[in-house]
């Protein structure tokens, strides 16, 4: 995996007092308020909350979609203000062109740089080959199972070589094997790229087994109520959740998620 | 290895494309049949005289029809009338496509050139193109341009709407993908919109090139010295009944020739659609 791995002194993450709002007036939706969250850089954070709870609109914000209402979102010192290629984001699901092959795909990115048709083929079989979908070059989207299709979600990203990966449920809309085995390959490429991750997602198992830090939403609108580090060794496998130090770290976290409220809070989807 | 494809390379590129074929010869030789038994129906239906309210006695039969079309196709007289037709479609249809996807294109993604252009279209795509003949005739200065203008009216509408619709379709979701990837306006118009828009604008260019066929042959039929329609027309008044029904037919392996054209065309720039098998068979 030669000319992939990366040093670590970009992707530091700082959200402060951010607002956003949907709508004016009587249909004025407040989606977030007063969010704030750090991350180092290299480091893997996973945004928890019930659905509703605005924690796609912050990701937004971070990827430039959608502008606060109020507060800063600043990425390596740099204040976000539109989308660009140093935030990638993968979508829960049908993001990818259709029109274009896995590798047209993956190659796109680098086709926005500017990069020549050759150098941009190289890098991306090499990033194809990091989510094991080497061979698969020609194929169509429209081909690819659900969990294929997030892998080349995963590689159209990486080879921009963001500061800051994003990923909004990527692995919700896939079956429970799947996601497991999506999980474990997401694990093993973060361990080569070590990109700041920013990860929501409403399945505690997921959050815990993946993060470094679990941050904890509200009910909307949505703030961070609390931040749960979660020390467990790397690489984890995926035998990790059956252990008693994982059961500890999820009771601690689906009691500060009962807490917060009945409300909003839905079971993980299958 | 967390690497480990889900699925095998091969397995899953044969599954996706491999055609389901039941047995290759049975519908083509049930589609014959039905064209067989038409043509027999007709042949008896002109033998008898038949007349059940519709007469026939002065219709045609196919033998007649064929004994002329070899005649007239051994004529160069007929291919002049042909060519005529061709030229009008071809160019009425190009200047159609040029005008309806580049206006469609705009229409659908600016709301600028929505609020511009598309009131006006509104406003006259209810008019038949046929209704434009008298006023076409006084804006041009040539029976040509005149019947071209009228052809290119008729595949106007259907593209330019079909156009927009496309474009007003495209997933926003690849929009945002697209720019989170680096992409700036004109990527985003080029490499997202254009082709997302693609498979609408083929069904706009398909129904277009049948809707100018319809337009060419009334056009030639109220004002021409050339064409099919034309020629169907005056064989009515010169009581040449089998020249009519040469006439109607020609018009429909060429209607059906353009638009398989198109259609060959259109799946040569989508090669990611799915080709769809029916059951039944």
């Amino acid at each position: 995996m030669t000319g992939i791995a990366s040093d670590v002194a970009t992707g530091r993450i700082e959200i402060t007092d951010l607002d956003i709002v949907f709508g004016r007036d009587d249909r004025r939706v407040e989606a977030v308020r007063r969010f704030s969250l750090m991350t180092v850089p290299g480091e893997f954070v996973a945004l928890l909350g019930p659905s509703g709870c605005g924690k796609t609109s912050v990701l937004n914000a971070v990827a430039g979609f959608v502008p606060p209402a109020a507060g800063s979102v600043v990425i390596d010192g740099e204040p976000v203000t539109e989308p660009g290629a140093d935030r990638g984001m993968v979508f829960q699901q049908h993001s990818l062109f259709p029109w274009k092959t896995v590798l047209g795909n993956v190659e796109f990115g680098l086709k926005m740089r500017g990069i020549g048709a050759r150098a941009r083929m190289a890098q991306a079989r090499a990033y194809l080959d990091l989510v094991g979908l080497s061979g698969f070059e020609r194929a169509y989207p429209g081909e690819l199972s659900g969990g294929m299709q997030q892998r080349v979600g995963i590689a159209r990203v990486l080879v921009n070589r963001p500061r800051v990966m994003l990923m909004d449920e990527p692995f919700g809309a896939l079956d429970a094997q799947t996601r497991l085995a999506m999980q474990e390959l997401l694990l093993g490429v973060w361990r080569e790229m070590r990109t700041t991750v920013l990860f929501v997602t409403h399945d505690i198992d997921e959050a815990i087994f993946l993060a470094d830090r679990v941050a904890v939403m509200t009910a909307r609108p949505g703030r961070v109520r609390d931040q749960i580090p979660v020390k467990l060794a790397r690489p984890r496998p995926a035998e990790l959740i059956a252990t008693a130090e994982f059961m500890a770290l999820k009771a601690r976290v689906l009691a500060l998620v009962r807490e917060e409220s009945g409300r909003a809070w839905e079971a993980p989807r299958p | 290895m967390a690497t480990t494809p889900l699925v095998s390379a091969p397995a899953a590129r044969t599954a996706a494309t491999a055609p389901l074929v039941l047995s290759s010869w049975r519908r083509p030789a049930l589609r014959a049949l039905s064209i067989g038994l038409f043509v027999l129906a007709w042949h008896l239906a002109t033998l008898w005289d038949l007349d059940l309210y519709v007469r026939f006695q002065n219709i045609p039969s196919p033998a007649d029809v064929l004994t002329e079309a070899i005649e007239l196709f051994g004529s160069r007289a007929f291919y002049v009338h042909i060519l005529a037709s061709l030229e009008r479609i071809w160019l009425g249809f190009a200047i159609a496509t040029a005008l309806g996807v580049g206006l469609g294109l705009l229409i659908g993604w600016f709301a600028l050139f929505e609020d511009i252009l598309l009131p006006p279209i509104e406003l006259l795509r209810p008019i038949p193109a046929v209704a434009w003949v008298p006023i076409s005739i006084m804006l041009w200065p040539t029976e040509r341009s005149s019947i071209v203008f009228i052809t290119t009216l008729g595949a106007f509408f259907p593209i330019v709407l079909n156009t927009i619709h496309g474009v007003e379709a495209i997933d926003r979701q690849l929009v945002r993908a697209a720019m989170s990837l680096g992409a700036l306006r004109a990527a985003i118009f080029r490499e997202v919109v254009l082709p997302g828009a693609s498979p609408s604008i083929v069904t706009g260019l398909s129904v277009g090139m049948g809707v100018s066929w319809i337009c060419l042959i009334s056009a030639e039929m109220i004002s021409g010295q050339f064409g099919v329609g034309y020629f169907t027309w005056v064989a009515y008044g010169i009581v040449k009944y089998p020249q009519i029904v040469v006439g109607m037919l020609t018009i429909g392996v060429l209607g059906m020739l353009s638009s398989l054209i198109v259609r060959v065309i259109g799946a040569r720039f989508m090669p990611w659609l799915p080709r769809r098998d029916k059951a039944g068979t």
